[in-house]
């Protein structure tokens, strides 16, 4: 805000077409939330808002301005609004995905845009999800490294080809997309879930950890990785790319051979 | 040097998970194992899946295609084709085969639909029956065959194999 009284920035370098006149499109959406509050009623409801927002708004934006300017008693959970913290994560027009990352442009924006708070765990209020049973999950399968051989008074070494093995499972942010989005998960809650599966594999593969029989052996129980169907809801749900199906076929082939 | 190595704590064993005991019930995974059954299971269904492919459709050939096609199958026909050994192991194969594939895609499915426990333990105790009911019934057939019936009154039927 205090920048308005400064000097011009010098001319971009990009040259605008005259139609965008160097300025934003603005559109109005409906944005249709369901919202659950205990304190007053113990029945969900949907509440719309039609609001005015600008081409390059995302969801989160809109959520924003109705808690800031429309209704403050809206609940959601963001932290880093950056796609980076995996807090935000929610069901928008029936797809798991995180609000600071779907621009509002790329909806479809003569609809109302649904916004629900993701499925099978408890929800607390509004679009706020009790997370514990799914960290309770990630515990389970020991996310930290455990090695045997005393360590060493530099970094343990690691050569590229060991690091590539269990890249794309670093990528994981934890934002419960792909364990809210399996239909295994929403029956019972008992299954591990994709999530919990995926950083089990980052250490699984990775060439300086000696626990992965352990974690093998945990994901081997009736509500492990053999509960997955393949229905690759997660893959499609995974808001950092992570090819959540494979690696949790990988899973499976480590326990088969392991198991031989 | 490495024999004094003493082996690595893990604290998920050593030490209370934060936060723990908060968690709703529901979501409480029983500890009891099911040893490598699930495992054993998901292999039975692949290779399972694989032998089927083979022996329904070399069954659905031999019965619909060659030879006479469709218009051959009667009792005899069949009757001709269970006098053979190797057509009694194929039909076994393949009953127990189908069976057992099939009830472990039930089984999975219940699992996968059913919410309650007590709805789950139900509708597996129907399943297991049936299917083991199925199983013996479709053996005893397959053994227990008697090539030369006779219908009430006395009469051969038709293309019944009976020795002459």
């Amino acid at each position: 805000m205090s920048t308005t009284t400064e000097a011009a920035e010098p001319a971009s370098t990009v040259d605008l077409p005259e139609s965008t006149g160097g300025g934003i499109t603005t559109f109005d959406i409906t944005l249709k939330v369901r919202r659950y509050i205990p304190e007053f009623s113990d029945e969900a409801r949907w509440d719309e808002w039609t609001i005015t927002m600008q081409g390059t708004d995302r969801v989160l934006d809109a959520l924003h301005k109705v808690k800031w300017e429309l209704d403050g008693s809206l609940s959601f959970r963001r932290s880093c609004a950056h796609g980076v913290c995996g807090s935000d994560a929610m069901r928008i027009n029936g797809r798991n995905r995180l609000a600071c990352k779907t621009l509002l442009k790329d909806l479809d924006t003569s609809e109302p845009i649904t916004v629900e708070p993701i499925k099978g765990l408890p929800v607390e209020k509004d679009l706020i999800v009790d997370m514990e049973p799914f960290f309770q999950s990630y515990r389970e399968i020991m996310p930290f490294m455990i090695a045997n051989s005393p360590a060493p008074s530099a970094e343990r070494y690691q050569s590229p080809e060991d690091r590539e093995r269990f890249d794309d499972t670093t990528k994981c942010i934890l934002c419960a997309a792909c364990t809210s989005s399996c239909p295994v998960f929403w029956t019972d809650g008992q299954y591990f879930g994709p999530a919990a599966i995926v950083n089990a594999h980052r250490f699984i593969f990775d060439s300086r950890d000696d626990a992965g029989d352990m974690r093998l052996e945990v994901l081997n129980d009736k509500e492990g990785v053999w509960r997955c169907r393949t229905t690759f809801n997660c893959t499609d749900a995974c808001p950092r790319g992570i090819e959540v199906t494979k690696a949790i076929q990988e899973v499976k082939t480590a326990i088969l051979t392991r198991a031989a | 040097m490495s024999t004094t190595n003493t082996p690595a704590a893990f604290p998920a064993t050593s030490l209370e998970a934060p936060r723990s005991g908060r968690i709703d019930p529901k979501y409480l995974r029983s500890k009891t194992s099911s040893g490598s059954f699930e495992m054993a299971a998901w292999v039975f269904m692949r290779l399972s899946g694989i032998a089927l492919v083979v022996l329904i459709f070399v069954h659905l050939w031999v019965n619909l295609m060659s030879g006479g096609g469709i218009a051959q199958i009667d009792f005899g026909f069949v009757a001709g084709k269970w006098a053979n050994p190797v057509w009694q192991f194929w039909d076994l194969v393949m009953l127990w085969l189908a069976m057992l594939h099939g009830a472990n895609g039930m089984r999975t499915i219940i699992n996968d639909y059913a919410e309650k426990d007590s709805t789950r333990l139900w509708l597996k105790t129907i399943l297991v029956l049936g299917a083991a009911i199925i199983v013996v019934l479709g053996t005893l057939v397959i053994f227990t065959f008697e090539p030369c019936m006779l219908d009430a009154a006395g009469e051969q039927l038709p293309r019944a194999v009976c020795p002459s």
